[in-house]
């Protein structure tokens, strides 16, 4: 695969907006958890994003008010991002350049409250807007028009994988000819649905979700938003390789060896023409269940054995679901350009039964290549390969 | 400058409302026989064990039901197949029960785990990865009105990029009250093909115009013009016409602020 430049980036979470308050957190070894203060009869411990509530849109684009939309918008207008993509659609036109981004619930949590809101006879209340908010779509219709685009556009939702995929989709289209440059990244916010969903799937976390960690847990949900501008051409950080996979194996289970991890991360390393080896830091999916974390680790030693250090940053921010991929590239770019590895946060004994080099405190170092893991539900696993481009 | 993408069309499908699967809609959509929608509920699909398949709703069914046959017809092995799956809603019974069970249960656990892991807009494509025992990458996306158009052109870069073919699968399903006054889709539909790098025959080129509005298209029978109308992954009825029939045709989907061109030739 031709690298493809990454020539802007931005993410908001728990941890601040914009990429300096990641860092810093990261640096700092200073989660953005809090307790469940969103739906407390979930418990557990969430990322939330503060100043959420109170953020207005633009009045042009109000039929896109949502929880999800607001949190888009402050992530374009962190890092100064919206304005390079401004220069990039001067430079190739509004037409050349796509818009792919991944969520998983878009703005369903606008309609979680219309149906809280119910006239007498069951109707949603006439406001309520589907095609601006709970809309997968939704979420690009809105970027789009922040960004004044008009190249070619679609949601991926591929679970927790989302929008890691939407960097492939969108290379292939830049690939494909059909534009020369992208805006890819995601958004998943806070709802009820997924606080319930994975609360009966028994993950939820009752403390601070710790990966690799002996005694984890669960996971802790949060919420982010994170884009990139991708690029035939530009130079220094740039998408290096992808790989991609499916479990085929059961639904909401990772495969126990993590078989399709093994096939993503080794694809990812092929497409970018690079050895295990050449890898400075893996940036697990590490969600912090005992079963994904377990199979991570299996899949991690048998493609780098424990000769490349690894950890995950969902301590820090949360499982951000459709937006980890994007949050976790962020995160990956931060440890490269300040040059160091962000081991496991909050890990009081790392599980002594994994084999592949988990780091569980911050080692100051080179960072010039990473691979960053993300896994979904229905078994869709993605790799991407950051780094700067040889 | 875009450069049309081509494909070969291996294989082919459809599920509507009194379309029940190619062998029995071809002679329909090729104008041969006449229409007449009924009520056609898709079978649980074959491929998924008894176990997975008595998880499958309606949404499901009706994705896999055309991924099947659309594979089944290319000749060439399921799991050698790379999915794109495209839907615009994606499993509204599903959504539209936890979303009741949200706004009115008290209790604790409100969402079933089945209910949540069907609940993902890539639910149909875990399922059909399970089935197929394909281990390929799968991608799923939606694009409102315009999934269609979205998918196909997902799908045509995915081949453009990969070499691999792939299944495209688009399904719409109806979302439940009270949500179908603020989405409406009319009756359920889906479509399948199988695209590989071109090889002769059934020959699909795809051009994309951000700005260009698409040229007119001939309307087809007036309820299948309704059902194109109403469910967003019917507007690839003017392409099944075409296929079914064994002639060449060209026509226009309206795609974001401008159009695809798509051109078939057998």
């Amino acid at each position: 695969m031709t690298p493809l430049a990454i020539t802007a980036m931005t993410a908001v979470s728990a941890l601040g907006r914009g990429l300096a308050a990641h860092r810093d957190a990261l640096l700092a070894r200073r989660t953005g958890l809090r307790p469940n203060d969103f739906d407390p009869a979930v418990g557990g411990w969430i990322g939330r994003v503060d100043g959420l509530e109170q953020h207005r849109l633009p009045p042009s684009l109000s039929r896109y008010d949502c929880r999800n939309n607001r949190l888009a918008h402050l992530a374009l207008e962190a890092d100064g991002f919206a304005d390079q993509v401004a220069a990039a659609r001067a430079r190739y036109g509004p037409g050349r350049i796509a818009t792919v981004l991944g969520t998983s619930t878009s703005g369903i949590e606008a309609t979680e409250d219309a149906y809280r809101r119910r006239t007498g006879d069951g109707a949603l209340p006439p406001e309520f807007d589907f095609a601006g908010t709970q809309d997968l779509y939704a979420l690009a219709g809105f970027v789009r028009a922040v960004l004044r685009l008009s190249g070619p556009a679609f949601v991926i939702s591929t679970a927790c994988a989302s929008s890691a995929r939407a960097f492939v989709d969108a290379a292939n289209l830049i690939r494909a000819g059909l534009a020369d440059a992208a805006v890819v990244g995601g958004a998943d916010s806070l709802c009820r649905m997924t606080l319930h969903g994975f609360q009966s799937l028994e993950l939820i976390s009752p403390a601070p979700c710790r990966p690799c960690d002996a005694e984890r847990a669960g996971i802790s949900i949060g919420e982010a938003a994170g884009f990139a501008l991708l690029a035939r051409e530009g130079t220094g950080l740039a998408l290096l390789g992808a790989g991609a996979s499916s479990d085929g194996h059961h639904m909401s289970a990772p495969h126990p060896e993590g078989a399709g991890a093994v096939v993503a991360m080794r694809e990812a390393l092929r497409s970018a023409g690079l050895q295990p080896g050449d890898i400075d830091w893996i940036n697990l999916h590490g969600t912090g269940t005992k079963a994904n974390d377990a199979a991570e680790d299996r899949a991690v030693a048998a493609v780098f054995g424990d000769a490349v250090p690894c950890s995950s940053t969902k301590a820090w921010t949360g499982h951000t679901l459709g937006a980890c991929g994007v949050l976790e590239a962020a995160l990956a770019a931060q440890c490269m350009e300040s040059g160091f590895v962000a081991g496991c946060l909050g890990v009081e004994r790392p599980d002594p039964e994994f084999r592949a080099a988990v780091v569980t405190e911050t080692v100051h170092q080179p960072v010039q290549r990473v691979v960053s893991n993300s896994f979904g539900f229905g078994g869709i696993n993605c790799s991407l390969v950051l780094g700067a481009a040889r | 400058m875009n450069v049309p993408l081509r494909a070969s069309i291996l294989g082919v499908s459809v599920w509507g409302p009194g379309l029940e699967g190619w062998a029995a809609s071809r002679p329909i959509l090729a104008g041969e026989h006449p229409y007449a929608p009924s009520t056609s509920p898709p079978p649980a699909p074959p491929i998924l064990s008894p176990t997975e398949r008595r998880r499958t709703g309606p949404v499901v069914r009706l994705a896999l039901a055309v991924a099947h046959e659309a594979a089944q017809s290319s000749g060439l092995p399921p799991a050698a197949l790379q999915p794109v799956f495209a839907s615009s809603n994606g499993d509204g019974p599903v959504v539209g029960s936890i979303l009741e069970a949200l706004a009115t249960a008290e209790a604790e656990r409100v969402v079933s785990p089945t209910q949540f892991h069907n609940s993902v807009h890539n639910a149909a494509s875990g399922y059909w990865s399970i089935g197929a025992g394909c281990r390929l990458p799968a991608t799923c996306l939606g694009c409102h009105d315009d999934t269609w158009p979205a998918g196909l052109l997902a799908a045509m870069a995915e081949l453009s990029a990969a070499g691999t073919p792939v299944l495209l699968c688009c399904y719409d399903h109806p979302l439940p009250a009270p949500l179908d006054a603020a989405r409406a889709v009319g009756a359920p539909f889906a479509v399948a093909l199988v695209l590989a790098p071109e090889r002769g025959g059934q020959l699909l080129e795809l051009s994309y115009d951000p700005v260009q509005a698409p040229a007119p298209m001939a309307p087809a029978a007036p309820a299948l013009d309704e059902l194109a109308r109403t469910n967003p992954a019917a507007r690839s009825l003017p392409l099944l016409a075409a296929v079914a029939g064994g002639r060449a045709d060209r026509h226009g989907l309206r795609y974001l602020e401008g159009s695809l061109t798509l051109e078939f030739r057998p």
